[in-house]
Parts: C-alpha cells; sequence; structure tokens
C-alpha cells in the first residue's frame, strides 16, 4: 500500500475538503478525515483522531496534518494516549498545501519520513530539493536534442528538450502524475531547473501551452526518467 | 493498624467524588467560565468544559473504574473526545498523566498523590508550552502543586496535601487577573487583558478546589 495521511481540523467540511483535493492527486493513498467535535460542531475529538489514525494505517506508517493550535494539540494527546507509536508522525505544516505534497509523496511509494518531509517543506520545496539532491546542477549542459548517452553509470546526464502540447499545460494532474512516477525512480532530475520530483516544484514553473522544458537527469534511472517525461509530454499527459 | 491507615490514602471512590464535585461546580460556574472567556477569548472554556464534565458523570453511571488511576484515565479520554476547545487536550493530557504517575494502586498516599499532581502540571506544560505569569492555568496548576509537594514535606495527610493544592490554586487563579496574556487567543488582546481573569486559570482553581472538598466529606478515605 503507502503511508496513510490523516487530516485533523476544527471543521469536519474542511478536513473532508482537504481529503478531496489531495485525493485528486493521489488516488491509491489512504486519507482519512477527523474533523469536528463528536457532535459535528467546531473542534477537535480525540475518539475521531484515534479511529482515523487506526483506520489509515495499513503497515506503512500514517503522517498526520492539523489545523490550528488545539487540534495540533489533541493529536498530539491522540498519540501519547496510543503511547507514541512508531508509526504515526505530526507534520509540522501548513493544511493544504502540506496535504498536498504529502499524498502525492505517498503516491509515489516513499516512506513515512520522506512523506512528513514533503509536508513541511510544502511552502519551500526548494529547501527539500537542497536537501535531498547532490550537486545535480552541473548536469544542465546542453546535450542538443534528444536523449543521448546511457545514464546507468550516472556519469552522463541524459537529457531532452519538450514542448508541452496539450492546453493546460503543466498544470497540477500532470504534475502530480510526474512526480508520483518520477518519485519512484532512482534518478536524479531536473525540469527547467527544479527538481522533477516535487510535485510542488513542478507546479512552480506555471509552465502552460508551448513551454520549453529542458530535462535533465542523472543515476540509474536516468533514461527510462527522461522517456517518461518524454512519452506523458508527447501524448499531451492524455489530455488531447 | 485500621486507625492508623484512615486517612492516609485515597481510593477509587474518592477520585469518583473528586470528578462528581468537578462536574457540579463547572456546571454551577458555566456562565462565569463564559462570561470570562468571552472577555479574552473565544467564549467557549464555560460551554465547553461542561458538556466534558457532563460526558464524564453518563461515563461513570455507565460503570466506576476500580481505581485512581483508571477514573483519571476515564476522564482524560472523555475530556479529549467531549471538550472541543484547547481545554480538552490540555485537561485530557493533566489527567492522562496523573493515571500514569498513579499508575494501578488501589489508593494513593500523600506521596503519590502529589506526584499525580505534579504528572498533571507536567502534561500541561507538555500540550500548552506555557510558563508561570503568561496568563494561563498553569498560573493555577504550578503553585497548586510546589504546595502539595511541601505539604508532603510537612507529613499532611492526602486531604491536607489537596487542601494546601486548592488554595494556592485559587491564589494563582487570582494572580492572572493584572496579566497580559502570553498564550492562546488572549494573547492577540495585549494590554486589554490586564484586569481580567484567565478562565482556565479559573476553571483549574474550581477542579481543584473540588478534589480537596472530596477528600474532606471523607470518600474514598
Amino acid at each position: 500500500m503507502s503511508v496513510g495521511l490523516v487530516i485533523v481540523s476544527h471543521s469536519a467540511q474542511l478536513a473532508a475538503g482537504v481529503v478531496e483535493l489531495a485525493a485528486q492527486m493521489a488516488r491509491d493513498v489512504l486519507l482519512v478525515p477527523a474533523g469536528g467535535t463528536d457532535d459535528g460542531g467546531i473542534g477537535t475529538s480525540l475518539e475521531k483522531v484515534m479511529a482515523a489514525l487506526d483506520a489509515a494505517n495499513t503497515g506503512d506508517g500514517v503522517v498526520v496534518l492539523t489545523d490550528l493550535g488545539s487540534a495540533v494539540m489533541t493529536a498530539e494527546a491522540a498519540l501519547e494516549f496510543m503511547g507514541n507509536p512508531q508509526d504515526i508522525v505530526l507534520a509540522d505544516a501548513p493544511l493544504v498545501e502540506g496535504a498536498v505534497a504529502a499524498s502525492v509523496t505517498a503516491q509515489s511509494g516513499a516512506n513515512m519520513a520522506t512523506v512528513r518531509a514533503a509536508a513541511e517543506t510544502a511552502l519551500d520545496p526548494a529547501a527539500a530539493g537542497a536537501l535531498g539532491s547532490v550537486g545535480t546542477s552541473s548536469g544542465t549542459d546542453h546535450g542538443a536534442g534528444g536523449g543521448s548517452e546511457d545514464g546507468a553509470t550516472g556519469s552522463a546526464a541524459v537529457t531532452a528538450q519538450l514542448k508541452l502540447i496539450n492546453p493546460m499545460g503543466l498544470h497540477a494532474r500532470p504534475a502530480a502524475v510526474l512526480a508520483g512516477e518520477l518519485g519512484a525512480m532512482d534518478v536524479e532530475i531536473e525540469i527547467n531547473g527544479v527538481d522533477g520530483q516535487s510535485v510542488m516544484m513542478l507546479m512552480t514553473l506555471g509552465a502552460g501551452q508551448g513551454t520549453e522544458l529542458k530535462v535533465s537527469a542523472t543515476g540509474p534511472d536516468a533514461q527510462k526518467a527522461v522517456d517518461l517525461v518524454r512519452s506523458e509530454v508527447e501524448a499531451g499527459f492524455g489530455e488531447i | 493498624m485500621g486507625d492508623v491507615s484512615v486517612g492516609r490514602t485515597l481510593d477509587a471512590a474518592w477520585a469518583v467524588d473528586w470528578l462528581r464535585r468537578s462536574a457540579e461546580v463547572i456546571a454551577e460556574n458555566r456562565v462565569k467560565l463564559i462570561e470570562l472567556d468571552r472577555e479574552i477569548g473565544d467564549g467557549d472554556h464555560g460551554e465547553n468544559m461542561d458538556r466534558g464534565f457532563q460526558a464524564i458523570l453518563v461515563k461513570l453511571a455507565e460503570g466506576e473504574p476500580e481505581t485512581p488511576g483508571a477514573v483519571f484515565k476515564l476522564a482524560a479520554m472523555t475530556l479529549m473526545s467531549k471538550v472541543g476547545g484547547a481545554a480538552g487536550p490540555l485537561y485530557g493530557t493533566a489527567f492522562l498523566r496523573a493515571a500514569t504517575a498513579a499508575g494501578d494502586e488501589a489508593a494513593l498516599d500523600s506521596g503519590l498523590l502529589a506526584a499525580a499532581l505534579a504528572g498533571a502540571r507536567d502534561g500541561v506544560v507538555a500540550r500548552g508550552k506555557a510558563e508561570v505569569g503568561e496568563k494561563t492555568m498553569i498560573d493555577a496548576w504550578a503553585p497548586a502543586v510546589d504546595a502539595a509537594a511541601a505539604a508532603v514535606a510537612a507529613g499532611a495527610s492526602p486531604a491536607a496535601v489537596l487542601d494546601a493544592a486548592a488554595t494556592a490554586a485559587r491564589a494563582g487563579a487570582e494572580s492572572t487577573d493584572p496579566l497580559v496574556a502570553r498564550k492562546g487567543r488572549a494573547s492577540y488582546l495585549g494590554e486589554r487583558a490586564i484586569g481580567h481573569r484567565d478562565p482556565g486559570a479559573e476553571s483549574s482553581a474550581l477542579i481543584l478546589r473540588a478534589a480537596a472538598d472530596a477528600a474532606a466529606s471523607g470518600a474514598g478515605a
């Protein structure tokens, strides 16, 4: 399965809404809302949070996202009540951006710590990239058109230059698809200078129809990664 | 030996009586707590606390736990689930830590009682990250725990330990009147919070007095 997510909010509607939004980009991730009090009012409920934690954990761990102050306290109290289990962690992250980043990262099969890190760096994905990658920026030499050498040795970069043809360009859904698929590969990949494994970074490109994408990848899966990006872009992400 | 042990420990019946008296005093002060909270917060403290303690009464009617620790745990679970606002996890964690300190003991002597109170205070600190002087529950709990420890050192009975704690909590709650709040929603008010008592410190003082009253009445002694 994958890491599960629990969304704790003072409002049942807000929790459900965040789940609805995040689920769009991560259809295989178990997202469980825990919003409002037991009687449907504004507030948080230990019982609801604990039930959600149970439901979200399929064995790969759970990352918990919260909204305001006492939601954090209720989530912390729930963990304390459960004896602070090792396979549940709280993310100190903005609720909406954190939930989107975490769910896309979970969709790619990342582990609990990586999913939490994705949530916590959602507002500054470059920071996560800087932590995770080791000097890939040197690989942005212009290897002309298509992919070149075999990337298996990891020394030379596989590059490609592609043009977005679908009307919506690289919007949220395709960004999630790319980041999800690339996240599961053993590759360091940059698209127009940002981390291709980060949905948030891809979305910051704001790349619309006609935009040229410079792709550069290193690592064992470099060729496979570039081929994937090429086929997705050339197919217009299935939107044309 | 029977006479010596009388009044030297407090059992589950005392803990249950404490919760019942707390529910009663919170219900009586519901409007007062709402008004205090309306002045410097969002006005829900009295409502939330009353809902939480009424839910405890329902749970107790279904069956009374057999140790003080189990009674505290019931209170923790119920308050965290039913209170809704910040007071839920704060009081809930207080009772949860008190339950941990009390363990499976059938009755608490003065030392264990003081340890349970200290655990409760530590729980509030861990959850709320507040310090003394920030116009919060801690302004009642910290002096209460210090007074309890001093009473234990002087060889006081559990009832006397609780009386000392309750008296100190009352003074501590009143000490919040002139303070500027540093935590929670009241902190947005700045100097406008001066002259208003912190509702959480007030409810803490009420609840600790209920504990002392339960012990003084002889329940569970």
